[in-house]
C-alpha cells in the first residue's frame, strides 16, 4: 500500500482535492498525509473512498466536508463546519473545533478530542459526534437523528427544537433549549453509549452520563406553544 | 350567497373590506395566523405597467418568420468548467418534492427537457424521477439541508445556494404534517406526519465572507465542474447582488415578492419583499457597477406569466427568468375541471392556494397517492412544454418588433411605463415623456 505526502506549501489545495477524488490514483495510494496546512479551508472535502488522510496542522473551514467512507484525522484545530454533512467514514480532530462541527451530517463518526464551539451538531441527521471536552451553546439545534456525546459540559440551549437526535452529557448542561428534556438513562442507552465511547477511543464510564432528547411537544404547531418559539 | 353589490344603501369600508373583516373574525376564532401557498395576491406595480417601443422610422424591425431571434443562454461562464446552456431563457424554479407530488416533479422535468431548459429541485432533496426526466437539473442547497448528499450534488448540472425566496425573504419554510408521507419523511430524516420547519439561516455560515468559503467548498467537492447560483428574495437587492458576486456566484437568482411558495404565513407573503419589476434594475445596476453584467448571469422570478413578462425582465437586465406558479398552472393546477372539488375544499378553480393541506385535486401539491395518480406526468409535461414554447415565441415576437436578433439585445431603452410608479421602479420613462422619476440629473 502506497502512501503519499502533499505539502500545501508546494502544491495547491485544488490539486490536493482533485487527487483525493481521483479514483485511479486512489487505487494505488490509500494513505495520505497533508502538511503545511496553514489553516487552509476546504481541505479533504468531498472524499468518497476508503482511504485515510492525516492532516498535520490546523485546518480552516469545512475540513472533510461531506465526507464519505474516508478516515480523516486532523492533528490540530479546525475551523467552522468540520465534517459538515458527512455521510459516512470517520473524522477525528485532536484539538478544538470551531462552530457547527458536524452540521447536518447524515452518518459516520466525528470525534473531537478537545472542545467544540457553538452549534456543534446543528441539524444533525444521523451522525455520531463524540466530544471529549465541552460544547458551546445551541449544540444539536434542530437535531434530527444521530447521537451527540459530550464528555465535558454543554453550553446553553442544548438541543433547542430537537427532533429525534439523542444527547448524552457527562458534565453540566447550561440550559436546555425549547422542547429538549432530560430522559431516563436505561440499559440500552448505557450499552449504546459504551459502544460509542469505545468506537471513539475515549475512556469514560457511561454510568456518569445523563441523556437528553425531545419532548416532542413542538412536532405540531399549536398556538399554545407560541411562547416556546 | 347574497349579492350585496347592487344595493346602494350598503357601503363597504375601504379600510375594513369583507376580506379584512373575515380575517379578523378568523383570527379571533382560531388564535393562529393564516397559512397558505401561492405568492402575493395584492396588486403591485408589475410588468403590465410597461410597454415596448416597437420599431418604426428610428428603429428597424426583424421579419417575424424569416429572421432569427436567438434565445439560447449560457449560464455559469464565470467559473464553471461546464456552464449550463439552455435553449430558451425560461427555466423552472425550485419546488420541492414534498410540497409537490413525485408526478408533478417528473412532469416539470419532462416539460423543461422537451424545450431544452432546466428545472430545479427544492427543499427535501433530489428524486430519481426528477433527475431521470430532467436533462438539465439545478440542485438547491438550502438551510435545512434536507436530503442533501454529495452523490446528488455531483449529479447536478448546477448548484443553487438558496438564501431566500421572494414569497418570504428572511423566513424559513414549513411543510405541514399532512404532507409528510413515508417517502418524504425518509428523504428528510424526520418522523412521518410531523410539521417540518425549514431553517431560515444556513447552519454553517453566517455572512458573505463565510459564504465565499462555502461556495469554494462546493466547487472543490464538484471539482469546479458546474455553475453555482445564489438565490435571494428581492429586498435590498442592490447590496445583496453585490455581495453575491463578491462571494463568488456564477449566477444570481432574484425572486420578487410575487414569487410563490408551498406554505407560509399570509402576512409574510403579502408584506415582505419588493415587486419583481422594482428589483431587476437594482440588480442590473449592481452587476454593471462591478463590471460583470452578462458575465454573472441574472435569473429573475416572481410573477412571470407570458412572453411579454419574459421580454420585459430581460430588457431590464435579466439573462433568464424562472417560473413556478405559472408552471404549476400549466401542469393543471387550478383547472376548471376540478372546480367542484375545489369548492368542497372551500375554494374554487382559479383561487385555490391551500397547497399546505395536501388535498390538491389536480394531484400536484399533494402526497396523497390517490390524488397524485390523477396527474399524468407525460401529458402534464407536454402541456408545460407547450406553454414554455409559447412564452419563448411571444418573447421573440416582441424582440423582433424591437429589431433584436437575440433576446439579450433588449434593453431598458426599449421600454416605457404607463404610470409614475412603474417608471420609478423600472427606471424607464413615463410613456410619452422623457421623465424617469427619481433619476438624478
Amino acid at each position: 500500500m502506497m502512501m503519499k505526502t502533499v505539502d500545501l506549501a508546494e502544491q495547491s489545495l485544488r490539486a490536493l482535492n482533485q487527487s483525493l477524488h481521483d479514483g485511479e490514483m486512489l487505487s494505488d495510494i490509500r494513505e495520505w498525509r497533508v502538511t503545511n496546512t496553514d489553516g487552509a479551508h476546504n481541505i479533504a472535502c468531498g472524499l468518497n473512498d476508503d482511504i485515510s488522510v492525516d492532516i498535520d496542522g490546523h485546518a480552516g473551514y469545512y475540513c472533510a466536508g461531506m465526507n464519505q467512507r474516508a478516515s480523516v484525522t486532523v492533528h490540530g484545530n479546525v475551523g467552522v463546519g468540520v465534517a459538515e454533512n458527512m455521510m459516512s467514514g470517520t473524522v477525528r480532530v485532536t484539538g478544538d473545533a470551531s462552530q457547527s462541527a458536524g452540521a447536518t451530517a447524515h452518518g459516520g463518526l466525528l470525534v473531537i478530542e478537545g472542545n467544540a464551539a457553538a452549534r456543534c451538531g446543528i441539524s444533525m441527521k444521523g451522525v455520531d459526534i463524540v466530544v471529549k471536552g465541552n460544547t458551546g451553546p445551541m449544540s444539536a439545534f434542530m437535531g434530527q437523528a444521530g447521537r451527540l456525546v459530550v464528555c465535558g459540559d454543554a453550553g446553553d440551549a442544548l438541543g433547542d427544537s430537537i427532533y429525534e437526535a439523542r444527547l448524552y452529557v457527562k458534565g453540566r448542561v447550561g440550559t436546555l433549549g425549547a422542547d429538549c428534556i432530560e430522559k431516563p438513562m436505561r440499559a440500552e442507552h448505557q450499552e449504546e453509549l459504551a459502544a460509542l465511547l469505545e468506537q471513539a477511543g475515549i475512556d469514560e464510564d457511561p454510568a456518569d452520563f445523563r441523556r437528553y432528547g425531545s419532548a416532542r411537544e413542538l412536532y405540531h404547531f399549536k398556538v399554545d406553544n407560541a411562547s416556546a418559539y | 350567497m347574497t349579492d350585496y353589490s347592487s344595493n346602494p344603501t350598503l357601503r363597504e369600508s375601504a379600510t375594513y373590506g369583507r376580506d379584512v373583516i373575515h380575517e379578523i373574525q378568523r383570527a379571533a376564532e382560531t388564535g393562529i395566523y393564516d397559512i397558505r401557498g401561492w405568492g402575493a395576491k395584492r396588486k403591485v406595480p408589475h410588468f403590465d405597467d410597461l410597454l415596448f417601443l416597437g420599431a418604426s422610422m428610428s428603429r428597424y424591425p426583424l421579419e417575424g418568420y424569416r429572421e432569427k431571434c436567438d434565445t439560447r443562454v449560457t449560464l455559469g461562464t464565470r467559473h464553471a468548467k461546464k456552464p449550463l446552456v439552455i435553449e430558451t431563457p425560461v427555466t423552472i424554479a425550485g419546488m420541492s418534492f414534498g410540497a409537490l407530488s413525485a408526478q408533478a416533479k417528473e412532469a416539470l422535468g419532462r416539460g423543461a427537457s422537451e424545450v431544452g431548459t432546466s428545472t430545479t429541485t427544492g427543499d427535501g432533496g433530489m428524486t430519481a424521477e426528477e433527475r431521470g426526466e430532467s436533462t438539465k437539473l439545478v440542485y438547491q442547497y438550502l438551510p435545512s439541508r434536507y436530503g442533501m448528499n454529495p452523490d446528488d450534488l455531483r449529479k447536478a448540472d448546477a448548484i443553487e445556494v438558496v438564501l431566500g425566496q421572494g414569497a418570504k425573504p428572511g423566513g424559513g419554510g414549513m411543510l405541514l404534517g399532512q404532507k409528510i408521507s413515508d417517502r418524504v419523511a425518509q428523504m428528510r430524516t424526520l418522523p412521518k406526519g410531523i410539521d417540518q420547519r425549514s431553517a431560515c439561516r444556513h447552519p454553517d455560515w453566517t455572512g458573505p465572507d463565510d459564504l465565499a468559503i462555502k461556495i469554494a467548498e462546493l466547487r472543490e467537492i464538484t471539482d469546479w465542474q458546474v455553475p453555482i447560483y445564489i438565490k435571494v428574495g428581492a429586498t435590498r437587492t442592490y447590496y445583496d447582488v453585490k455581495l453575491a458576486v463578491k462571494a463568488g456566484a456564477d449566477v444570481v437568482v432574484l425572486d420578487g415578492m410575487q414569487g410563490g411558495t408551498a406554505a407560509t404565513q399570509e402576512v409574510f407573503i403579502e408584506h415582505v419583499g419588493i415587486p419583481t419589476m422594482a428589483a431587476i434594475p437594482q440588480a442590473a445596476q449592481a452587476l454593471q457597477e462591478m463590471g460583470v453584467h452578462r458575465e454573472v448571469q441574472l435569473i429573475v422570478s416572481g410573477g412571470i406569466r407570458n412572453g411579454a413578462d419574459v421580454a420585459k425582465a430581460i430588457a431590464l437586465g435579466a439573462d433568464a427568468v424562472a417560473i413556478g406558479t405559472a408552471a404549476l398552472i400549466a401542469l393543471g393546477d387550478n383547472h376548471p375541471r376540478y372546480d367542484e372539488e375545489y369548492r368542497q375544499l372551500g375554494s374554487a378553480a382559479g383561487f385555490y392556494d391551500d397547497f399546505q393541506e395536501g388535498k390538491c385535486p389536480a394531484g400536484i401539491s399533494t402526497q396523497d397517492p390517490e390524488l397524485s395518480q390523477r396527474l399524468d406526468p407525460v401529458a402534464a409535461g407536454k402541456r408545460l412544454a407547450n406553454y414554455l414554447r409559447v412564452l419563448t415565441l411571444e418573447a421573440q415576437t416582441l424582440a423582433r418588433a424591437c429589431g433584436k436578433s437575440h433576446l439579450h439585445h433588449l434593453e431598458p431603452e426599449d421600454l416605457v411605463a404607463l404610470n409614475v410608479e412603474a417608471a420609478a421602479m423600472a427606471r424607464v420613462p413615463l410613456a410619452g415623456t422623457d421623465w424617469v422619476p427619481g433619476q438624478r440629473f
